[in-house]
């Protein structure tokens, strides 16, 4: 039950779009078809669920100050955490390489179709910023952590689904030319935002 | 009526003959066509002969609405004297007469400025005014509590209308109901206006500085300010929260303050089945008389304009939801029967009024379906889960009208797959 709260409080109370405006230049730019969005959405939630819980192992078990002292007691005052930016990246990066070979291997269309962008996820700042908003708060095991990487990630991936859906469907509408594509987009996502507000303060 | 004609035909004459003037024809065109059907004949395409069109259609959800508008002008007028001594003798047209004025005001300047930002667009792109607005223009009156400042109505009508809508490209294309856009649009903007005990009652305010003011008087002998010296007094213990509103003040509320708003529930209480169903309860101005918006339920479904899809799921998805919590039980809120959680608040009205706004809810029959429930049972659980927003249906609704092109999409995509498959078997 606490899994399913931390879940449901990751995906929707905590929305990483709508909630943080994270991610948001691969949301806007892949947001266009709702099959795209679905595979990087998949990516993402992917990536966030591996990620997660292997920067929580790195941090607890060697960034943290005290982290180190399983090697010997004379480590115990050892604080890397200033370290932490640079070697989440370094994780993070390494983690969507694996996963950009994976796609390529698999499905090259959804490869294709995604170009860019899935390279650009290891700097896509929801990655990062899962692992840093992980780091402040300080869970307490790894399946914490895999849960809550899990449910930002799904998050993600509901926000940028529903905002193709919305951009597939206003496709044919009588936008004013200067607000169409990007800027419409943007528009979109705040009144989207404004919907969500409504599960801002959920006591659960 | 062929005075009426006249006048329309000798406006049009006069403006095509003037070229500076000329643009300005949406302005007539809009009251020509809202009183008489327009004569024009499809000339390519599709023709389809009906009686109604897009106009008339929005004349019947008007009509639908009256129900809620003459109890909503009663019943502000009933909120109001309740709370003064003079006021308990006061008859039905007593009520009436007291809850005109600020209602027709809320009307006017609801339709002044959403109409104006429509003439403006409609006069710089050169169209014809759509007709959207009407049906919005008087919704937002009735979505609004009663004491709210004109001002900012006129500016949720504003914002609503341009972001809402305009800029989607008008009628028929916005993602968001436009008047529950403009609701949410204050309730963010201004919390403090748009919540709390102060806003849901005619001049509840004033009056309670009043009796303030009378016991100052009463104790040290001070003056009683001027502005107040028609006001009526305040009956002691009377508040002004809504039904809803009291109820989220029981979290983290001690023992005896949950039992005492429990009892407002129970029966001869302010808040009972029966007050509640007839719609006698603090509230946003139509939106409290379960009653009124089921005479207007009946109206749209008996003319077809309302999907009774969207209706029923969303009562089902509701009475699930409140079901659900009711077995669980625990606090005031879980604890109150479901059939009466859904007489309170702004469910009914959402559900006749907000929830079957055709153009931003699913458009695939199946869609409809999941639609109303996502809207019913996620409104019951914000408004009864998050003691922020008491008022949890509008933002609900508005959760559900994002979701409906992707619940759409789907819809459509299970639909390919599904005869895909018969196609290969065939």
């Amino acid at each position: 039950m606490e899994y399913f709260k931390l879940f449901i409080r990751a995906a929707f109370v905590d929305n990483m779009i709508f909630a943080f405006f994270f991610g948001m230049c691969s949301y806007l730019a892949v947001s266009k078809t709702v099959k795209t969005a679905v595979g990087l959405g998949m990516a993402v939630i992917f990536v966030l669920t591996v990620t997660v819980p292997v920067n929580w192992l790195l941090d607890t078990y060697v960034l943290q100050e005290g982290a180190l002292s399983w090697l010997g007691p004379e480590y115990a005052s050892y604080d890397l955490s200033f370290l932490s930016f640079i070697m989440f990246i370094a994780v993070i990066a390494s983690i969507v390489q694996l996963v950009e070979m994976i796609v390529e291997k698999f499905s090259p269309a959804l490869y294709g179709a995604l170009g860019i962008f899935l390279p650009l996820i290891a700097v896509n700042c929801a990655i990062l910023g899962g692992a840093l908003f992980m780091q402040q708060k300080q869970f307490g095991d790894i399946a914490e952590a895999t849960t809550y990487g899990l449910g930002s990630g799904f998050g993600w991936f509901i926000a940028v689904v529903l905002i193709a859906a919305i951009r597939e469907k206003i496709r044919y509408s009588h936008i004013p030319a200067p607000l169409r594509g990007v800027g419409m987009a943007f528009l979109i996502t705040g009144l989207m935002g404004l919907a969500f507000l409504g599960f801002l303060g959920f006591n659960i | 009526m062929k005075f009426l004609r006249n006048i329309f035909d000798n406006a049009h004459h006069k403006l095509e003959s003037k070229e500076k003037i000329k643009k300005f024809w949406p302005l007539i065109d809009a009251f020509d066509t809202l009183m008489f059907t327009p004569k024009e004949v499809t000339k390519s395409g599709s023709h389809i002969r009906d009686a109604i069109d897009l106009k008339r259609t929005m004349m019947l959800v008007i009509t639908a609405m009256v129900p809620c508008l003459l109890f909503g002008i009663y019943n502000a007028g009933y909120q109001s004297l309740r709370l003064t001594e003079a006021g308990w003798d006061a008859g039905v047209l007593d009520c009436f007469m007291a809850g005109l004025p600020k209602i027709l005001l809320l009307i006017i300047v609801s339709y002044a400025t959403g109409l104006g930002v429509e003439f403006i667009f409609a006069i710089r792109n050169q169209h014809s005014v759509a007709e959207g607005f009407l049906v919005s223009g008087m919704l937002i009156p009735l979505i609004m509590p009663i004491d709210v400042p004109l001002w900012m109505v006129v500016a949720a009508t504003a914002f609503a209308v341009l972001i809402g809508k305009e800029v989607f490209g008008g009628t028929g294309m916005n993602i968001l109901n436009v008047a529950l856009t403009a609701r949410a649009f204050l309730f963010f903007a201004y919390p403090t206006k748009m919540s709390g005990d102060k806003v849901w009652i005619s001049d509840y305010e004033l009056m309670k500085e009043k009796s303030l003011a009378v016991k100052e008087n009463v104790a040290n002998g001070t003056e009683i300010p001027e502005h107040l010296a028609n006001v009526p007094e305040l009956v002691d213990g009377m508040s002004g929260a809504t039904a809803m509103g009291e109820l989220a003040s029981t979290f983290d509320a001690t023992a005896a303050h949950s039992e005492a708003v429990t009892s407002m529930f129970a029966s001869g209480g302010q808040f009972d089945f029966m007050n509640s169903f007839l719609g006698l309860i603090p509230g946003s101005v139509g939106e409290t008389s379960a009653l009124a918006c089921l005479l207007g339920a009946g109206m749209l479904l008996a003319t077809g304009i309302a999907s009774w899809k969207v209706i029923g799921s969303f009562f089902v998805g509701g009475l699930f939801m409140t079901s659900v919590l009711f077995a669980i039980g625990g606090n005031p809120y879980f604890d109150l029967n479901p059939i009466h959680q859904l007489m309170l608040g702004g469910f009914m009205f959402g559900m006749v009024f907000m929830a079957t706004d055709p153009v931003t809810a699913c458009q695939t029959g199946t869609g409809k379906f999941i639609y109303g429930f996502l809207g019913g049972s996620l409104g019951i659980l914000i408004r009864i889960l998050n003691p922020a927003y008491p008022e949890g249906i509008m933002l609900a609704i508005l959760i559900a009208n994002v979701c409906a092109p992707l619940i759409d999409h789907m819809v459509i995509q299970s639909n390919i797959k599904r005869r895909l498959s018969r196609l290969k078997t065939a």
